[in-house]
């Protein structure tokens, strides 16, 4: 086993807290990601060895699947996303790769993402600043796309007042700073 | 100062009181009051003076429609110019001035203006200053700043911040006042989402400034009753201080919300304003109606106002401009007026309504058939002289007139969208026509003014705009109401009198001017605007718009519609800047990305440069190094000595798979990709379909159907967005998939002689990298430092042996540390953007210089890269006749003559013999660079038939820059040119 | 503007970024005769309707799908939103 140390997107060892009045703003740098898209005709395929890879069917257009310890989400048609947790499935993209061999293609997306839960009541009320997607009105287990400070990013609601922020990683300082002005401006 | 003209009642807080100041000079308010309001309750009628002739002009509304009372608000940097009087919110130590006067408000030196008014009339700039046409910058247009012009600026950064947010609703309702309430009521006991948006303080509307009751409430009582009920309405959003500042399409809405306008300063990490985008499926617009006045003889002196901005003060802000007081009118709501200011104890000498058939309503004297022809009086109102019925003159003693010319119902945001009003005989106005898409319209703004009536179409309205979008509502009762009908006999300004008749106050556009430029033949609506100024500036001639129609309907003998109206363009009030940039300024203008490695650079004192959103590392300074040229010396003496480091994780990464991926690449470059074996990277050329050079990089192939992609930094999103073109809209069949993974991947160049030894402590051991086991261009899966999954290809920007290597980012910072420990005994140094620059420049490599948008593969010496054996985009438009000709530019270097002359980039390039002028030009130099390695400066770029031109000297020539350098044609290829180095 | 994305329902058209005329999608045969004329037609010369037009939107802050809009030039009215990829099939193209 490697001895190298891994840094949060935030650049530090551990993951970044940030407390409001009704609202809790954590990094999340504890999970893997990979890609899986649908190879041409593959469609069966890849729906059964992803049933028996995650014991849950993939989600539809704007879903979640949650099958512990796996999280899927759709990104676009016929693509999605899985995670899980870091520890124990680093090479999360090399098992799902060999679960689904020819009939999909599977990319390494780790750390290409950095990811900020928002907890809390008043969640709302910061998302409102920050993006254009109707947060009040997304259902748990829904996942939707929007631009924050100028970033795509994806927008998962785990539950009513629990979302999960996926931004590009490279920007996490901005998308932080994002947050947490938002979270002060608005609470 | 006491409140001399303070009144009984009002919706006021007298249990307190806020000290304020105007020009300097202390008084007293409450909370409640506005500025104007506090003013005129402290007997203050003088508040500004004109644009044009600083005539002194005091409030004519009491709203948003205020075109005299602007003040420039608080001090410093938080100074703000043209604020509306009528509208800011008085708070404890608010700080007020007039503007434009010189030195006092009382005492302004350039009213001599007004004297010569005879010569400053409609169309005056156009006239006078044109000739010398160069006097116009220089003179002319400072000189007219500086005497005409409203408020001033601070000069200083905006301390205040200001967001921008994101609303949804089935039902956005534009104004709280009766019709606004009642439809709000409807929408939020049936459950739909609503949005209830005033630019007041207070809601009401009207409610609050007439003395009307509702069943059994006063107007005020019922509209907290309302709020209340709404504000304990979950899916009822109630927003005061919010301007809807226009409609979009499909629905989108622009609101501007004062968050902290009414406070000295915002509380810390607060906004001063927030921007919001609203997306309604419905909107109710209620927007009321605004009062016009009617123009006669000096019809602007302090005091004279809108009928209806008159009682507004006295019931809602319990203030009168004078003790005495005058109304004049042509329909029966002026006597509202009347009625209501008796009734507040103040003295109403006559009610002089022009019609000779008025009904006496008021109990005070009326004067039927009667006008106003001119009024007297220094800084404010003293007499009006009347032309009474019989043909007599009549002068009276009042300190104030409330001026009614009818109601003009808002139909700004119906007309957002190219909607054109149509025209309502019974009000004479304009009421809305058709209307957007989603968009309806209720209450006042219809051209129903009874309060019932509006109450009536407010609920009505509601419940059809909700079943439009299948929702269900019910109307809600209406408590009684008055129900008065509109009784008004048109009429917009007294033909007699000597002074001046002013429509549009804020601009100084009289009676005359509108006569003036029909004369001249600026007959239509938008050439009377642009020669008069009538309706431009801050409130956009809303009291006066109507005014200047009438007019010219009446001049040119058309109807009013006939004439028409400009069109509405949004926002329906000002908006400062900074709300629209909300908070992307500064440093926050844009997102930044920060390259795996930057926290480790930081600790090693480099300095960024932004290139794109990226961060990069530009150089890495050493103690005694002080210039950058010393350190990106150093650096590429290093790298070509010894070995180096980069980060380069900032080019794109587009990970491409799919059983078709490599006849994908195929036609996404221009040269040959379906052959690349696994476990090799090629340079590609990408071209746009019209054959102009696109972007290039290195393509890996991991496996059969794996490849990695790289883009330039630069072009890394429209190459990925040009690919899934390709994917989706060309070739749909195709299987290929994409992902972008540029900053999953922390990705270092390890560059120089050394490079391997280097690499070779930091590879785990069961990977061969030897030059037999790893050759140039070669790549492939790794693992590095006892186990840690990464990716190595063989390449290199800068000549040397070198080597990137990637591992995932998160990993990236421990892995620079580990190649600068590893590395310490060949001395490796990290290197920045500058070296590498100079290094790629050295070996004549392309980049986004030469990749310009306007070279061919042709123009950078690769046209034979361009395979005409298969299918790629560009490949057959490169073809054509114009690109190929014989004398296109090539890619070339040069060198100066004279060893320390500077080679500068985007110099032209003329013969020694010839004229240096366009039609001679021979091409032109897009990068230069000094070389360490040359010791001396060096360029590359164009040369038309370049390559048949080596040792040839030309001009380098810049009259931007005053270069005229003789250079050298030479190979573009500095150092190294066989690749020996890179081979090794 | 929104645009009804067929599978995501409403979106801002800030998500997107406009391309252009529907017909980017006929691209020549490039083993045609007069091929370079052909590409030359494809890529210069474009209708500019006052009226219904077709056109390409990508849906970059979203799912990535290239759309055939059908908007009204006059009025931005929106008749009608198709997957890209689906309008490439019908008009013939594969691989």
């Amino acid at each position: 086993m490697h001895d190298m140390i891994a840094l949060t997107a935030l650049g530090a060892a551990s993951a970044q807290v940030d407390t409001f009045d009704g609202l809790r703003i954590a990094e999340c740098p504890y999970w893997a990601l990979a890609s899986l898209a649908t190879r041409s005709g593959h469609g069966a395929e890849i729906a059964d060895a992803a049933q028996t890879f995650l014991g849950a069917p993939l989600p539809g257009v704007g879903l979640c699947a949650d099958a512990v310890p796996f999280h899927a989400f759709w990104t676009g048609p016929d693509r999605w996303m899985i995670e899980a947790p870091h520890d124990s499935h680093e090479d999360l993209a090399a098992r799902l790769k060999a679960a689904v061999g020819d009939a999909g293609s599977v990319t390494e997306q780790t750390d290409g993402w950095v990811r900020f839960d928002a907890t809390g009541a008043r969640c709302h009320d910061v998302l409102e600043r920050l993006c254009n997607a109707d947060t009040r009105r997304m259902n748990p287990g829904t996942v939707t796309q929007s631009r924050i400070e100028h970033l795509g990013c994806f927008l998962i609601c785990r539950a009513s007042e629990h979302f999960s922020l996926y931004g590009p990683r490279s920007s996490a300082h901005s998308l932080h700073h994002a947050l947490v002005t938002a979270a002060t401006s608005a609470l | 100062m006491t409140q001399s003209n303070r009144l009984e009642g009002g919706q006021i807080d007298r249990s307190r009181s806020f000290d304020f100041t105007f020009d300097g000079k202390r008084f007293k308010g409450h909370p409640g009051d506005t500025l104007a309001s506090a003013l005129m309750a402290n007997g203050v009628r003088l508040m500004g003076r004109s644009f044009k002739y600083h005539r002194p002009r005091g409030v004519l509304s009491a709203g948003s429609e205020e075109p005299n009372a602007l003040v420039e608000l608080r001090s410093g940097a938080r100074q703000e110019p043209n604020t509306r009087a009528t509208t800011a919110e008085l708070f404890d130590g608010l700080e007020a001035k007039s503007q434009n006067r010189w030195p006092s408000l009382r005492f302004d030196a350039m009213a001599i203006n007004d004297r010569f008014s005879n010569f400053l009339t409609a169309g005056f700039y156009y006239k006078t200053f044109m000739w010398p046409a160069a006097f116009w910058e220089k003179l002319y247009e400072p000189m007219i700043r500086k005497a005409a012009g409203l408020g001033s600026l601070s000069l200083q950064d905006d301390p205040d911040a200001y967001d921008k947010g994101f609303l949804h609703c089935d039902l956005l309702i534009v104004g709280g006042g009766p019709s606004g309430l009642a439809a709000a009521l409807t929408a939020g006991r049936a459950g739909a989402r609503v949005i209830l948006a005033d630019e007041d303080f207070a809601f009401g509307g009207r409610l609050n400034a007439e003395t009307f009751t509702l069943g059994d409430a006063s107007g005020p009582d019922w509209v907290a009753a309302t709020v209340e009920e709404l504000r304990s309405l979950p899916n009822v959003r109630c927003m005061s201080r919010t301007t809807v500042i226009g409609g979009f399409d499909h629905g989108i809405h622009g609101a501007v919300e004062r968050v902290s306008d009414h406070l000295a300063t915002p509380a810390p990490g607060k906004p001063r304003q927030i921007l919001w985008r609203i997306y309604a499926r419905r909107t109710l617009l209620c927007a009321g109606a605004i009062e016009r006045p009617i123009a006669f003889a000096n019809n602007d002196r302090p005091g004279i106002m809108l009928g209806g901005a008159m009682r507004a003060y006295a019931n809602r802000w319990a203030a009168t401009p004078a003790q005495k007081v005058a109304v004049f009118t042509n329909n029966d709501d002026g006597h509202r007026t009347a009625i209501d200011l008796i009734a507040k104890g103040v003295r109403v000498a006559a009610v002089i309504d022009v019609r000779a058939d008025a009904p006496r309503l008021a109990d005070c004297e009326l004067l039927a058939g009667a006008q106003v022809i001119d009024t007297d009086g220094r800084l404010g109102l003293n007499f009006i002289k009347l032309r009474l019925a019989d043909g007599s003159e009549r002068t009276i003693e009042c300190g104030a007139l409330g001026v009614s010319g009818g109601w003009n119902p808002n139909v700004h945001l119906t007309c957002h969208q190219r909607g054109r009003p149509v025209w309502n005989e019974a009000i004479a106005a304009f009421v809305p026509g058709t209307l957007p898409q989603g968009q309806s319209v209720a209450g006042a703004a219809t051209g129903d003014f009874s309060t019932y009536a509006v109450l009536r179409s407010g609920t009505d309205q509601a419940v059809v705009a909700l079943s439009d979008i299948g929702l269900e509502a019910k109307a809600i009762d209406l408590p009684q109401a008055e129900d008065a009908p509109v009784n008004l006999t048109p009429f917009w300004h007294v033909a007699e009198g000597k002074g001046r008749a002013w429509l549009d106050q804020q601009n100084d556009v009289t009676v005359k001017d509108v006569k003036l430029a029909h004369q001249e033949n600026f007959r239509s609506v938008e050439h009377l605007k642009r020669y008069t100024t009538l309706g431009m500036a801050t409130d956009q001639g809303k009291t006066s718009n109507m005014g200047g129609l009438a007019i010219m309907a009446e001049l040119a003998g058309k109807t009013i519609p006939g004439v028409g109206t400009t069109i509405f363009r949004p926002p329906y009030t000002p908006v400062a800047m900074g709300t629209l940039g909300g908070r992307s300024r500064g440093q926050h203008f844009h997102p930044v990305r920060e390259t795996p490695s930057h926290k480790w650079a930081k600790e090693q004192g480099a300095v960024f440069i932004e290139t794109g959103n990226w961060l990069r590392a530009q150089w890495f300074p050493r103690p005694g190094e002080t210039t950058w040229r010393e350190s990106v010396d150093r650096e590429v003496r290093a790298v070509r000595g010894s070995v180096g480091v980069c980060d380069v994780t900032t080019l794109g990464k587009i990970d491409v798979q799919g059983t078709d991926a490599a006849e994908f690449l195929n036609r996404i470059y221009a040269n040959a990709f379906a052959k690349l074996p696994v476990g090799k990277t090629r340079y590609g050329l990408m071209l746009r379909e019209d054959g102009i050079a696109m972007d290039d990089g290195t393509t890996a192939r991991l496996a059969e159907d794996h490849f990695v992609m790289t883009t330039t930094t630069a072009n890394a999103v429209t190459v990925y967005r040009h690919m899934e073109f390709a994917r989706q809209c060309l070739w749909p069949d195709m299987d290929v998939q994409l992902i972008s993974t540029t900053e999953a991947w922390a990705q270092y160049a390890v560059a120089g002689p050394n490079s391997r030894k280097l690499l070779q402590r930091i590879v785990d051991p069961e990977f061969d990298i030897s030059n037999e086991g790893f050759p140039f261009m070669a790549c492939g899966e790794i693992t590095v430092c006892g186990g840690l999954r990464a990716r190595l290809f063989r390449i290199s920007f800068s000549g040397e042996l070198a080597f990137e290597i990637a591992v995932p980012t998160r990993y990236g910072d421990a892995l620079i540390r580990r190649i600068m420990a590893a590395g310490e005994e060949f001395a490796v140094v990290p290197y920045g953007t500058e070296a590498l620059g100079v290094m790629r420049i050295e070996k004549g490599h392309a980049a986004g210089n030469e990749l310009n948008g306007t070279t061919t593969a042709l123009n950078l010496g690769m046209g034979r890269m361009v395979s005409k054996k298969k299918d790629a985009i560009g490949s057959t438009l490169s073809e054509r006749e114009g690109l190929n000709q014989e004398d296109a530019l090539a890619l070339v270097g040069f060198r100066p003559k004279v060893a320390e002359e500077k080679v500068t980039a985007g110099g032209h390039l003329m013969t020694t013999t010839g004229p240096v002028d366009a039609a001679h030009d021979q091409g032109y130099v897009t990068s230069a660079a000094y070389s360490p390695i040359l010791e001396s400066y060096i360029g590359i770029g164009f040369l038309k038939r370049g390559a048949e031109r080596m040792g040839e000297t030309l001009r380098l020539v810049s009259p931007l820059t005053g270069t005229d350098t003789e250079v050298e044609v030479v190979s573009a290829h500095f150092v190294d040119p066989e690749g020996d180095r890179l081979r090794a | 503007m929104i645009i009804h994305h067929p599978l995501l329902g409403p979106r801002d058209a800030q998500e997107f970024t406009y391309l252009g005329d529907a017909s980017l999608i006929d691209r020549p045969d490039w083993q045609a005769e007069h091929a370079v004329d052909r590409f030359h037609d494809y890529l210069y010369l474009r209708d500019n309707p006052a009226g219904e037009h077709r056109e390409l939107w990508f849906h970059e802050v979203g799912d990535r799908s290239w759309l055939v809009v059908t908007r009204n030039t006059l009025t931005h009215e929106i008749t009608s939103v198709e997957l890209a990829r689906d309008v490439a099939r019908s008009r013939g193209r594969s691989k």
